[in-house]
């Protein structure tokens, strides 16, 4: 058994919440580069441009990237033989995300009530994801997930039938229907499989993976490949001004699914593919 | 790519001349407003009251900023999604607004509105926030402090980058875009 203090966590959310919002990683900045080499319109190879000098600026200066600074989307994955001491785990979260949103200058976008629609005035409440898992260890991931992007996302239920066709016709029509608005080039999450709210999940999770790193399995890396060739000819581009590089990356995540379904979930991130973890 | 400088308020004869793909530097004064402060805007004229801001040759900016940091004018200040404000642009666009700054497609509504008042649509570059707010060099609250980042707030602005996407011809740059690298 190992003790973790509450307030680690708490201090650790704030960190990462203003790291996230200040420091694109070193992956997101690699695919820009890549982007401008191989973008063709001068608009799209601007927009590119200035998308790397706005990294650079919000890091040096240590401010927002963007000014939608997300929901805090945290995922903890939990050592089973770690124990929490001094605090409830979800306030420590929360409290963490009250002081990082505060202390940071980041702009408060939660309302407390979906139809009611009164800003909450700290960006809490968070949205936790918690996974228990073998060691002593506790894992977290914060993700500021911006507004514009995730109100493109989408989810179906395909019959089976459909197979491999059916899920790439709905991913590419839905980052098509999408077009300018979710802040092209984005970061496509694919969820293959599960059930309606697994297959979410699993798109959700896909965007945490690191630009550049294929899905282990050869056939689903593939799948990614076509996908992300497919959705770059579509020729929406940097900001949807027309262009090569509507997607830095597709990443894909696939879960066994019952014999009377085929649940497909996209979740499309902005440029601003922000993400920024510890290890407790 | 050629870069023109334009001062607000604007002309129809300056927005008459602007076309699809130009790339634009304002400046002046920009007005802030997204959704909240559009509603309450129209609320005011269907009671037929008074706007609290000049509408004539005006541009307004939809942005929600993040907080200022200590010493500085404004917090990090890119463009919203403009579709939220589609419902309410057309009945400003007739009453004299020339502009506006945004992300994202307009509805047929708005173009069409654009074309019938000669008015223009920019966008900004969604996500470079930080680098848009360096061409930001005063920003006061003018209505609605209640709505806070969706306060309506007067920014004074030095070449701040935009791209004429909708223009006084209805032409579409998201449309002509897409036509021209499709499949290239």
């Amino acid at each position: 058994m190992r003790l973790i203090d509450a307030a680690t966590i708490t201090a650790t959310v704030a960190e990462l919440c203003q790291k996230a919002n200040y420091e694109l990683g070193e992956d997101v900045l690699r695919a820009f580069n890549e982007a401008l080499e191989q973008e063709i319109s001068l608009t799209g190879k601007d927009v590119l441009q200035q998308l790397l000098e706005n990294a650079r600026i919000a890091r040096e200066e240590q401010v927002p990237m963007c000014q939608d600074t997300g929901f805090a989307v945290v995922f903890l994955e939990i050592g089973q033989e770690v124990m929490i001491t001094g605090g409830d785990l979800y306030e420590a979260v929360n409290e963490g995300v009250r002081r990082g949103y505060r202390d940071g200058y980041l702009r408060k976008s939660i309302v407390d009530h979906p139809l009611r629609r009164k800003n909450t005035g700290d960006n809490t409440p968070a949205v936790i994801h918690t996974r228990i898992v073998p060691g002593d260890k506790l894992r977290i991931v914060v993700a500021p997930k911006g507004g514009g992007s995730e109100n493109m996302s989408g989810l179906r239920m395909l019959k089976p039938a459909e197979g491999v066709e059916g899920v790439k016709n709905f991913v590419i029509e839905q980052v098509r229907a999408a077009g300018p608005n979710p802040c092209p080039p984005v970061v496509v999450g694919v969820g293959i499989g599960g059930t309606f709210e697994k297959a979410a999940l699993l798109a959700k999770e896909a965007l945490l993976r690191p630009l550049g790193q294929p899905h282990p399995d050869a056939e689903i890396a593939a799948l990614e490949k076509e996908l992300l060739e497919a959705i770059n000819n579509l020729g929406i581009g940097p900001q949807g001004l027309g262009g090569r590089i509507t997607a830095l990356a597709v990443h894909v995540e696939v879960y066994p699914c019952h014999i009377a379904s085929l649940p497909v979930a996209v979740n499309i991130n902005c440029h601003a593919s922000r993400h920024k973890e510890a290890v407790l | 790519m050629p870069q023109i400088r334009l001062t607000t308020p604007l002309t129809d004869e300056v927005v008459e001349k602007l076309r699809i793909g130009q790339r634009v530097l304002l400046n002046g004064v920009l007005y802030t407003a997204r959704d909240a402060a559009h509603k309450k805007m129209v609320e005011l004229l269907d009671r037929g009251e008074k706007l609290p801001i000049p509408l004539e040759g005006q541009v307004i900016y939809y942005v929600g900023p993040s907080p200022a940091k200590p010493g500085r004018v404004i917090g990090s200040a890119g463009p919203t999604t403009s579709g939220r404000m589609d419902p309410y642009a057309p009945r400003l666009i007739a009453l004299g607004l020339k502009g506006m700054i945004g992300k994202g497609k307009r509805s047929p509504e708005v173009i069409k509105a654009i074309k019938q008042y000669k008015a223009v649509y920019f966008a900004a570059v969604g996500g470079a926030a930080a680098l848009l707010a360096r061409a930001i060099k005063s920003c006061r609250v003018v209505a609605y402090p209640e709505l806070g980042p969706e306060a309506i707030h007067e920014l004074i602005v030095e070449d701040f980058p935009v791209i004429v996407v909708n223009d006084v011809l209805g032409a579409d740059l998201y449309d002509e875009g897409v036509k021209i690298y499709a499949g290239r």
